[in-house]
């Protein structure tokens, strides 16, 4: 059909599109009944879910769109097995086993080749699609809206109401355009580029939003650099965050085992071709920032809004105003650290590279850039954990395993591991970590731990020079 | 799901920004996949000493007039952090219904309306004079979802806004599940039809 005999459409941003899409019936004025695609859940929260859902006497809607995971607390020893289950994780992975067998789900299970990080493996599967609805219950589900799915963390009872209508009853969120023009620098990352946008606008920047980011600088990341900048929306408060899909995202998406192949393949794609944003679409709230001049950022507090670039000092919070003072005051004492202190070259005693937000294959090479042929200072604790076993199987093809390994880094299987402290891996004592992961609150990566985040280049050599250090002139 | 229509008691005021749901929780706590059990464990770090048993004498929940809060008043962004349930499981099962707060994160405000623990946003000036209140006079606030109102122990009272869908849910103690399931016809509709639409949406289960 003519496109000019179809009446004039209301300009809609990418996330309505996506939103749209999804309507099985609007409840209220701003409120839908959505349709939800996809619903993972783990090993920590999804048999509450289950074990709800069948204490209620009722079954999945639909099996066939539900996935379980094991990454939270399960073991990422090498030599690690599904039958022998250590520690926290004998607790929760067996009855996710059982939850999900009895209510047909699959499972990737601690011996699958395709186990990891929720986030990281629906994506890289397949099963995450562009203009997709997607839920989780954990609160990083917002880092495939880097492939231009529409993705949002829920708690357990709302997994359950999503696994038993595959439907979720939602507000229609406000709209935020995120715009980040100019272009990084080299040694610069999408991580570097989130530190920095949520130290600006802060831990509420995006309350309750669904961003957008778009812009240049959006556009010329790569998909995983895209995961890693929506994974920090939910650090930004953001409901959820998209990336609209583009040609790299369809590249992206090709070829992956439960994305679409052949002919079917490109009718999706011209599907989600649809899915950008009318130029004269309404915002609720637009910002732009430039990220030309952004360096690597490294936070220095307890949130990760409490972030400086390499090369500047640790503010002095008694100079802000009282509504932000005393927690400023609260973040300098847990991390015992002193006002107008340099931050770079604070001694750390661990590093951390893994989680979520820089755990996939770019992460990976960015710090084997780093590391070859460099050695972890002597004394520092250097771990390296996959965001999943095919990542790690590609990572070990290309030979960054030993890159890793003769630097001084442990070379582990995938899961959240130190990301989150639960009581079993620990940084054995050490306690000052610089750590590629999302959140630095007290005692997240263990107890007394003082966590500071950054990216997986400014980890690798601040752990080849045992204190906080810029990566670039080691990137060459 | 538990109906909320109005309450009084103590309200205890932990005007601290950011609190994340590993504070209210800590993870290793977690010890078993449960929804039971939680009350005792909420807020453990500053509860409980290092031994994790003896109770730290002056902190806001252990103190005589605010054991059996609730009310609970805390700083911006509670909540925070981690999705995990057992944060509101463990707020509900130490017997808060209520908390407010100027501002919540999103999930775990979610997780709160889930659970008939009704979240309430008030400008962050009028928390931290209600906190200050509470500290001197902890008994006989009332909270009212019927009007709205937030009553404190000098009769003052303060409206809050809440979405009305929301509200009614509360106020119904409504189970979600068997709302949306009336619709269920309309769901299988929309799945049809998508099937024919998205194929490709529904082809994902026979993937190897
Ligand atoms: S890696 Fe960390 S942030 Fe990501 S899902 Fe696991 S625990 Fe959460």
């Amino acid at each position: 059909m003519p496109e000019k005999s179809t009446p004039a459409k209301r300009p809609r941003t990418v996330i309505q599109k996506i939103w749209d899409d999804h309507v099985v019936t609007p409840l209220t004025a701003d409120e839908d009944l959505l349709f939800i695609d996809r619903v993972l859940m783990h090993e920590r929260t999804g048999p509450q879910l289950l074990e709800g859902l069948r204490d209620a006497g009722r079954r999945p809607a639909y099996k066939g769109l539900v996935y379980g995971v094991v990454d939270h607390i399960v073991d990422t020893s090498p030599d690690r097995s599904a039958i022998d289950i250590r520690g926290r994780a004998a607790e929760f992975i067996p009855r996710l086993r059982e939850l999900t067998a009895e209510a047909g789900i699959p499972l990737f299970d601690v011996d699958d080749p395709r186990q990891g990080i929720a986030h990281v493996i629906s994506p890289e599967l397949g099963i995450a699609l562009p203009g997709c609805t997607l839920v989780c219950a954990d609160s990083h589900t917002c880092t495939v809206g880097g492939i231009g799915a529409l993705a949002w963390g829920i708690g357990s009872t709302e997994g359950e109401h999503a696994v038993a209508t595959q439907t979720l009853v939602k507000r229609r969120p406000r709209l935020m355009q995120v715009r980040l023009t100019g272009r990084l620098q080299p040694g610069v990352t999408a991580k570097d580029m989130a530190l920095a946008l949520i130290g600006r606008y802060g831990t509420d920047g995006a309350a309750g939003c669904a961003v957008e980011f778009c812009g240049e600088a959006v556009t010329a990341l790569g998909i995983e650099a895209r995961m890693t900048l929506c994974n920090m929306a939910a650090e930004f408060g953001a409901f959820s965050a998209v990336v609209a899909p583009d040609e790299t995202t369809i590249e992206w998406v090709r070829g992956r085992p439960f994305a679409p192949q052949g002919e079917l393949f490109e009718s999706a794609v011209a599907h989600w071709r649809t899915f950008f944003s009318d130029a004269d679409a309404h915002w609720d709230v637009a910002v732009r920032m430039d990220v030309s001049e952004v360096t690597p950022q490294v936070t220095w507090g307890i949130s990760p809004n409490q972030a400086v670039g390499i090369g500047a000092r640790v503010p002095d919070p008694a100079t802000w105003d009282d509504s932000r003072r005393e927690f400023g005051g609260r973040a300098l004492r847990y991390m015992g650290l002193q006002p107008g202190q340099p931050i770079a070259g604070v001694p750390i005693e661990a590093a951390f590279i893994g989680s979520c937000t820089n755990s996939r294959l770019s992460d990976l090479r960015m710090a084997a850039k780093v590391l070859q042929g460099r050695k972890v200072a002597p004394g520092v604790l250097a771990i390296v954990v996959p965001g999943s076993m095919q990542v790690r199987a590609a990572a070990e093809a290309e030979g960054l395993d030993r890159i890793f390994i003769e630097a001084g880094f442990e070379w582990r299987a995938s899961g959240c591991s130190l990301c989150v402290y639960n009581g079993s891996d620990s940084f054995r004592g050490a306690r000052r970590v610089i750590s590629t992961t999302n959140r630095n609150f007290e005692n997240r990566q263990g107890p007394g731990v003082q966590t500071h985040l950054a990216s997986p280049a400014t980890v690798a050599a601040s752990a080849v020079q045992g204190c906080i250090s810029d990566p670039r002139p080691l990137l060459g | 799901m538990e109906a909320f229509e109005s309450i009084r008691g103590a309200a205890a005021p932990l005007y601290l920004a950011n609190i994340d749901t590993d504070t209210l929780i800590p993870s290793p706590l977690i010890t078993n996949a449960s929804r039971e059990g939680y009350g005792p464990k909420l807020l453990a770090g500053w509860r409980y000493a290092a031994d994790g048993k003896a109770e730290v004498a002056d902190f806001i929940l252990n103190r005589p007039a605010w054991r059996d809060s609730c009310i609970l008043i805390a700083g911006e962004n509670f909540g925070c952090g981690s999705s995990r349930e057992m944060a509101v499981w463990a707020v509900r099962q130490f017997g808060f219904r209520c908390v407010i707060a100027p501002s919540f994160a999103p999930i775990f405000r979610q997780n709160c309306l889930r659970n008939g623990v009704l979240p309430i946003t008030l400008a962050a000036e009028l928390v931290e004079q209600l906190a200050q209140n509470a500290e001197a006079s902890p008994r006989d606030w009332i909270v009212d979802l019927r009007d709205c109102s937030v009553t404190d122990p000098s009769g003052q009272r303060h409206m809050f806004e809440i979405d009305g869908g929301e509200r009614d849910e509360l106020l119904l103690g409504m189970d979600p599940i068997s709302v949306t399931m009336k619709r269920a016809a309309e769901i299988r509709e929309f799945a049809r039809a998508d099937r024919e639409r998205r194929p490709w949406i529904w082809t994902a289960g026979d993937a190897p």
